[in-house]
């Protein structure tokens, strides 16, 4: 049988993380997310870790805190409604420098909203996901082999620039199943943790994780050090995949479930005369912003497609500064466009 | 022919028999996708799922407009009866849909399928005589190989139950509807 | 010359920021001297919450992790689940434990978490300014209970000790005060067996002190201690609520 194994995006996260020596898992049930929860409890007791299921999704966020602040890789996931619960947290463990990976597999909103895929979480996920200056890293997959080999690099990440990763996903990706291969990748190279707190063992000076600075320079240096990593992140890993680009007149840029939709509109718009292309990218945060502005040079107009009711677009018309229009489409609640919506949509701007 | 419906109500192995051809699509080295319908639909109302079996990269893997539609419940008739494509295949369990297609575009085969389960000791094995009776209509994939797929699929700890699938497999597939 | 008395070992040579007759600077010290005499500092990792104490991770010399407002069960819970053989404990106020972080509390007692909380109860938000706890008084005063707490308005207040020790994996829970010699003693000796009690993997186990916060109540600290015996215990009585090594249920 095949060397490669047909699994829910859900699992296959799961998994990735596993082999990425993910120790410790917290989660709440909540759909369309539970089935990561489920393979993490089921596995991990047999894998050398642990998978705990919290009172809460606050509880769950700040076990991830402690996990993390005492060195060991973490991760924790839900869906929209309990992401929102889980703001506060992640804000504590930015202001910490605190590495770990958090999962978003979004669905329609806002309030308890609906339970299919959606991506209104976007602006949330960029922009907001807690109080105070601050960003993670946010990665969008669009096939669960993405899904996978996004959660391994995710964990990388987290721990050489010290920050929570995102990986923001949605109900269809999550419940869907794909052929998985999750043979060996390149490791990164990683910083020692020395900042842990995991008892000193009277050998190294006491450690302190707080986030907690009352003199307001004192503040303001920390933020200020923080975003020139986030400079760093931007200028080395920026990530996007590009799909007849080359000559594209009319580009469409979309990402996660909504992209692959999105290219299957861009093959039928080809086979009409209409030249247009696909842009996705797979880091949100850093938005491929320099990318983007260097297209709008040649390109006449851009299409944003999302699952919300226009999102991603304020993103795209601050990369590229006025050059060209932007325009956006987009399904929200929980439903998925058909590649002849945004072919209508293509045709239209074509004109 | 890449785009699959099934559905009918949750319980029937709805989503067991789109696993089964994702699998053997994955054993073709094809470009394979399955969705399910998920949440409360899927304790005791109806289930579907969409699964894309293709040479290109697969773009939504939500089937809207199925080459192929399997239903084993009315409910699900009436939902997607008229979302077959023109020249497409239907499979209906006619042991529990009493109607037949309106559709003279489509090619329709009604089998038995819950009746023939019930009275050959193949019991909650419906979906894979349909399965059977699929891959007879569609004349796509190798009989063998769904065969071997579907033994590896059932649980090693059920030997009996492997060799019930194998017989529910070919009753379906010699059934002449 | 002699030195007869100094600063325990896990304590950090800088003055506290406390007010005046806070009860804090004590219950820092017993905690550091109960460290000590298990010599533990290099195993410890302690959690300050949010709150007066939340600058506890500057006073002790063992590692410290800073949490979320009510939040620190469940770090320790993060904590102690990646370093099980590590000592693990929460210093937190009424406001952090038993109002914002209640759940958190009452879970990790459910699961019989190995740590150690250490829960000061002055009745009180002293932080940001003296308004009610969950655990102030009925008829006292505070900024947001103006006229008196009154059960039929702002509730009844909660009593910890006696509501942890309803849980199955609650191993240890007492109740103590640092208003004489004696009760100081008394609480050096349960935050001590607390740990003792970590260390054998027993489950949780929590020492409520009852505290002073004679700024926010607008007493002078030999008040205050009055206000502690002649109000507080009355409604909170000392004494041990919960103790599996001497009998009961066993959460192993």
């Amino acid at each position: 049988m095949s060397r490669k194994v047909l699994m829910k995006g859900n699992e296959a996260v799961a998994e990735a993380a596993i082999r990425a020596g993910c120790k410790l898992f917290f989660g709440y049930p909540i759909t369309p997310q539970t089935d990561l929860s489920e393979y993490m409890a089921k596995q991990m007791p047999n894998r050398g870790g642990l998978s705990l299921q919290a009172e809460s999704e606050i509880a769950a966020i700040n076990m991830v805190l402690g996990a993390s602040a005492s060195g060991a890789r973490v991760m924790t996931s839900s869906s929209s409604p309990g992401i929102s619960l889980k703001g506060e947290g992640i804000s504590y463990i930015v202001g910490s420098d605190l590495p770990c990976v958090i999962v978003n597999v979004q669905r329609g909103g806002p309030g308890l909203g609906g339970i299919q895929p959606a991506q209104s979480d976007y602006f949330q996920a960029t922009k907001a996901l807690g109080h105070g200056d601050m960003h993670l890293i946010v990665l969008a997959p669009a096939n669960i082999q993405e899904m996978a080999i996004l959660t391994g690099e995710a964990f990388d990440l987290a721990d050489i620039y010290r920050t929570p990763v995102m990986i923001l996903a949605d109900g269809a990706l999550g419940q869907m199943m794909e052929p998985v291969d999750f043979a060996a990748k390149p490791v990164r190279v990683l910083p020692e943790k020395t900042w842990v707190c995991n008892g000193h063992q009277n050998k190294r000076p006491m450690n302190i994780v707080n986030s907690l600075y009352i003199q307001p320079e004192e503040l303001e240096q920390k933020n200020i050090e923080r975003f020139e990593r986030y400079k760093k992140i931007e200028e080395t890993e920026v990530k996007y995949e590009e799909y007849l680009t080359d000559d594209a007149e009319i580009v469409v840029v979309a990402y996660g479930i909504t992209a692959r939709i999105a290219r299957t509109a861009v093959n039928l718009a080809r086979a009409e005369g209409i030249k247009a292309g696909l842009h996705r990218p797979i880091t949100l945060y850093p938005f491929p912003k320099k990318r983007l502005n260097k297209l709008a040079d040649k390109v006449d107009i851009f299409l944003s497609v999302e699952l919300n009711m226009g999102q991603m677009i304020d993103d795209i018309k601050l990369a590229i500064e006025c050059k060209k229009p932007v325009k956006h489409f987009g399904r929200t609640g929980g439903v998925m466009p058909v590649p002849e919506e945004i072919l209508d949509n293509i045709r239209r701007l074509a004109k | 022919m890449s785009n699959f419906l099934f559905a009918g109500f949750g319980g029937q192995g709805i989503l067991f028999s789109g696993k089964l051809l994702a699998k053997v699509g994955l054993e073709l080295d094809k470009q394979v996708s399955w969705l399910p319908s998920y949440g409360p639909e899927m304790r005791g109302g109806t289930a579907n799922c969409s699964v894309i079996v293709n040479d290109e990269p697969i773009g939504s893997p939500l089937v809207t407009k199925p080459d192929v539609l399997l239903v084993l419940n009315l409910p699900s008739f009436e939902k997607f009866e008229h979302t077959v494509i023109k020249n497409g295949i239907m499979i209906v369990d006619s042991s529990l849909v009493e109607k037949k297609t309106v559709r003279t575009d489509i090619k329709a085969y009604y089998i038995p399928a819950s009746m023939l389960a019930s009275d050959n000791d193949l019991a909650g094995l419906a979906n894979i005589i349909m399965f059977g009776q699929m891959l007879k209509a569609i004349k796509l994939f190798d009989y063998s190989l769904v065969e071997a797929v579907l033994v590896h699929s059932t649980p090693k700890s059920k030997p009996q139950l492997a060799e019930l699938n194998k017989k529910a497999l070919s009753l379906g597939y010699n059934y002449q509807a | 010359m002699n030195i007869v008395f100094e600063k325990p070992k896990a304590l950090a040579d800088v003055p506290f920021h406390y007010c005046p007759g806070c009860t804090h600077g004590i219950a820092h010290r017993l905690v550091a001297e109960a460290i000590d005499a298990l010599d533990i500092e290099g195993q410890t990792i302690g959690i300050a919450p949010v709150g007066c104490a939340v600058f506890a991770y500057n006073y002790f010399n063992c590692d410290m992790v800073q949490a979320p407002h009510g939040r620190a069960p469940a770090v320790a819970t993060g904590i102690k689940r990646a370093n099980p053989d590590k000592f693990v404990f929460t210093y937190q106020g009424d406001g952090d434990l038993a109002a914002i972080g209640t759940a958190e509390t009452i879970h990790s007692g459910a699961r019989g978490e190995n740590i150690t909380i250490i829960f000061i109860n002055n009745a009180i938000y002293g932080m940001t300014g003296g308004q009610m706890a969950p655990t102030t008084l009925l008829g006292q005063v505070t900024t947001t209970s103006p006229y008196g707490r009154k059960a039929e308005i702002q509730g009844n207040p909660l009593r910890i000790c006696e509501l942890m020790s309803t849980i199955e994996g609650v191993a240890y829970a007492e109740r103590v005060a640092l208003d004489n010699v004696k009760n100081i003693r008394r609480a050096k000796a349960a935050i001590q067996k607390a740990f003792e009690i970590q260390r054998d993997k027993k489950g949780l186990s929590i020492i409520e002190i009852l505290s002073t916060c004679p700024t926010n109540w607008g007493f002078s600290p030999a008040q205050s201690m009055d206000f502690v015996r002649e109000k507080m215990i009355p409604y909170y009585p000392l004494g041990v609520y919960k103790d599996i090594t001497k009998g009961g249920a066993n959460n192993e």
